[in-house]
């Protein structure tokens, strides 16, 4: 409950002459309801005349201040929200004002869906310039909670029907340039590079990105991230990813210095398993990295094989990506049509 | 904790360093005592657990009126949670429990939070799984499947995904649960699944995880309920499978408990959203084989004799079929006989997994018994408080992990499969629908009446 809100401070309903002729309606819990909730008895007051509003279907403005103390009361009631909407239509209410509601009970409630799609919903209906109002309500939360899942996808939403693109890409850089390890910046940064309009598209940015992308790989070769992003950069397209020297020289340069290379391996097999031809200098840095000296032509056996040692929690998976890559490489020559010659 | 790691790591390095910190003293101080001991931590604390769901059944304190609108969820993980313990409730609460939801019921279909809400997809998905969770036909035959379908048909948006309720969100969950909904009552249909596919494929991300929305980030719950729904309306080779497989194993990570998101930390209840996804992979392995333009490659430790596809095309009139492009057969490769719908829950569990696990069954163990469990409930990760939503989805976790080893739902899992005394043997669930598998199947057989 609000530690801040005195009981002495609120006059019950009942007292109020603004509800004087409202007859308040019981929830219809039966006579043995199972799950009972203990409710307070200004909760199970509000609740009550809530429910006489709503099966009258009263849409006034005293029908809107009950909407917004059960709203205060239990931010995820969606059946308060999407009445509070039809009232708020019905009166015509300045949407502006409900921002400024939203944004008082977003600090206690931020984990709510019902509050986020109340946002969309009156910002849709606003239509005029919201974007930047938008994308700062968001950064505060952010600036908080810099992965905040709600938040980001509100962002989002805000970019494509809004706009306000301008600055995202240095905000992604930002945040990135702050933790590193932030996965939902990343993500982001994708969403900004896929989908801005001002800039080319991932074709045109590819190039860019891979080279800020591996030098964060660089910084932290551990980092999940990055590496997810580069496979991302090509997507639809692996035969690009496969030819880029960035993506081989990378992996030769982590798998060279012997330091969290898991990542750095498991996208060298990934490559071999759609026809990477390794140069003798991976070959090398790989065989270094066996204990048992393990040379031999199959190098995805032996990457597969380290990978089952150095990352064993996931052993079952490179087991099964070790039975799966030979049929895999064999049909990527076939492809290429290069039936015929030795691996 | 040293203090000497102060503001050397980012915040993501140094929440994580706190959360291998705990969970690393707890691993250190089981392994230190001795076996006979161990044993006893890795208990299931079944009586426990079960008085504790079963009080919250019967009283709620009133901090949970912050759930006022999610009344049968709270019954659903208390429901299901007591059913994966192998108990059940007396006839009287029985009773209690579908005169309760048949309050939550609307007349014109669905179910909503709680007695006069409007009904929600989520809402609804937990009260039809509560009434199957507690089977019989009283309790089933209290749902009104021709109304709820009418219901789900409203919530039908144009972008082909699900609207949680009037005038509400749509999103990948939306999508799941009303779908589960309608394949379990056998009311799934084209008018139902027309785009959804759509949608869910576009919610994908790059990392190889599915979103809420096209273009948030891959998250564990979300996952879950893409793949699943796929599954489900039998448009799952449209995914990026191998993709999505080398997204879920990295979630995993050095505590032994899942992650919901890269980065992110471990918590307990993604031990169903994504372990559960790892193990419906495990059943996918044809449709992988395909995507990968592969011949259907068997894993070696598999009967391969015994191999039975739940897909009734066979593999060899199959053109390659990409992830890009869509199948050059028109889409029909996959497509099955028109009012087969009804029949991919119940094939889905009697198919044989055609490999072994793809993730760390008993490092989950491990975690969710010493981590996760409490001496009564289950929690996120040590430090956080029990509530029943993790109970269930710990307890869920834990089944998916003692029966992933098995080759099929009918074998009992072996003791080497579970960690802790063989007692700790919860009853197996339904994946795609997290149903004990039992109810299902008891659903399955009334609903497939009429």
């Amino acid at each position: 409950m609000d530690v801040l809100q005195k009981s002495s401070e609120r006059i019950p309903l009942s007292q109020r002459p603004e509800y004087a002729d409202v007859k308040p309606v019981a929830q219809d819990d039966g006579p043995n309801p199972i799950v009972p909730i203990s409710y307070t008895d200004e909760f199970r007051e509000t609740m009550d005349y809530f429910r006489a509003i709503y099966v009258t279907d009263e849409r006034s403005l005293r029908a809107l201040q009950l909407t917004a103390e059960a709203i205060k009361l239990n931010a995820g009631n969606y059946t308060v929200w999407q009445f509070r909407r039809l009232v708020l239509k019905a009166l015509n209410a300045d949407m502006n004002k409900e921002l400024d509601f939203v944004d008082g009970i977003v600090e206690r409630n931020s984990k709510n869906y019902q509050i986020w799609h109340h946002r969309r919903w009156v910002a849709e209906n606003l239509g005029t310039d919201l974007s930047t109002r938008e994308l700062e309500f968001t950064k505060k939360i952010l600036s908080k909670d810099a992965k905040h899942y709600h938040a980001w996808s509100h962002r989002q939403w805000v970019l494509q029907a809004l706009g306000g693109w301008k600055d995202e890409l240095a905000y992604c850089e930002l945040l990135l340039k702050d933790d590193i390890f932030n996965n939902s910046a990343w993500n982001q940064r994708y969403f900004v590079v896929t989908r801005s309009p001002l800039l080319g598209g991932l074709g045109a940015m590819r190039e860019s990105e891979v080279t800020c992308t591996v030098n964060a790989i660089m910084e932290h070769p551990e980092n999940e991230s990055p590496w997810r992003y580069l496979r991302g950069l090509y997507r639809n397209d692996t035969q690009a990813l496969v030819k880029d020297p960035q993506v081989a020289s990378v992996c030769l340069k982590i798998l060279t210095a012997k330091n969290n290379y898991v990542h750095a391996l498991s996208m060298l097999l990934d490559l071999l398993c759609h026809g990477f031809q390794a140069s003798l200098e991976i070959r090398n840095a790989v065989y270094g990295l066996s204990d048992s000296g393990a040379q031999g032509s199959d190098l995805v056996k032996v990457v597969c094989s380290i990978l089952e040692l150095v990352d064993p929690m996931r052993a079952n998976y490179w087991k099964w990506r070790r039975n799966m890559a030979p049929a895999q490489a064999a049909q990527c020559l076939k492809d290429d049509g290069l039936t015929g010659l030795s691996l | 904790m040293e203090s000497s790691r102060k503001a050397r790591g980012t915040k993501t390095q140094e929440e994580q360093w706190m959360v291998e910190n705990d969970v690393g003293q707890i691993y250190s101080w089981v392994s230190s005592i001795p076996p006979n001991a161990q044993s006893v931590f890795l208990e299931i604390r079944r009586d426990n657990h079960i008085q504790y769901l079963m009080h919250g059944l019967n009283n709620l304190a009133p901090s949970f009126s912050t759930l006022d609108a999610n009344r049968p969820w709270i019954c659903y993980w208390i429901l299901h949670s007591i059913a994966l313990l192998g108990d059940s409730l007396d006839g009287e609460l029985e009773h209690s429990t579908i005169e309760f939801l048949s309050r939550c019921q609307d007349p014109d279909g669905g179910y909503g939070g709680g007695p006069g809400q409007m009904p929600h997809l989520a809402t609804t998905y937990a009260a039809v799984n509560s009434l199957i969770t507690l089977g019989g036909p009283k309790s089933l035959s209290s749902i009104n499947r021709v109304k709820l379908r009418a219901f789900l048909l409203r919530m039908k948006d144009a972008s082909g995904g699900f609207r949680m309720h009037d005038g509400g969100e749509v999103d990948v969950r939306a999508c799941y649960t009303a779908i589960s909904v309608a394949s379990v009552l056998n009311i799934l249909d084209d008018e139902l699944t027309q785009n959804v596919g759509d949608y869910i494929l576009s919610c994908q991300t790059y990392e190889g995880g599915i979103a809420g929305e096209p273009g948030s980030e891959a998250h564990g719950g979300y996952t879950f309920c893409g793949l699943a729904a796929m599954i489900l309306i039998n448009e799952v080779h449209r995914l990026d499978l191998p993709c999505l497989i080398d997204w879920v194993v990295f979630r995993q990570g050095v505590e032994g408990g899942f992650q919901g998101r890269t980065n992110k930390l471990v918590d307990g209840c993604y031990s169903f959203w994504q372990g559960g996804v790892a193990v419906i992979v495990q059943k996918l392995h044809s449709v992988i084989c395909e995507q990968l333009g592969l011949s259907n490659v068997l894993d070696s430790e598999c009967d391969s004799e015994s191999y039975h596809d739940y897909e009734t095309s066979d593999i060899s009139d199959v053109e390659e079929c990409t992830v890009e492009t869509s199948c050059p057969l028109g889409g029909t490769c996959h497509h099955r006989k028109e009012d087969s719908f009804a029949d991919i829950g119940v094939d889905f569990i009697s198919s044989k997994r055609a490999i072994a696990p793809i993730f760390s069954s008993m490092h989950l163990q491990q975690y969710l018994l010493l981590c996760s469990q409490e001496g009564a409930g289950f929690r996120d990760k040590p430090g956080k408080p029990r509530d029943q939503y993790h109970t269930c989805y710990c307890l869920s976790g834990l089944s998916v992990c003692q029966y992933c080893s098995s080759a099929d739902a009918s074998s009992p899992p072996l003791a080497r499969d579970i960690l802790g005394p063989y007692p700790n043997l919860l009853e197996q669930l339904h994946p795609l629908y997290n149903l004990v598998l039992d109810r299902y199947y008891e659903a399955h057989e009334f609903f497939s009446k009429f």
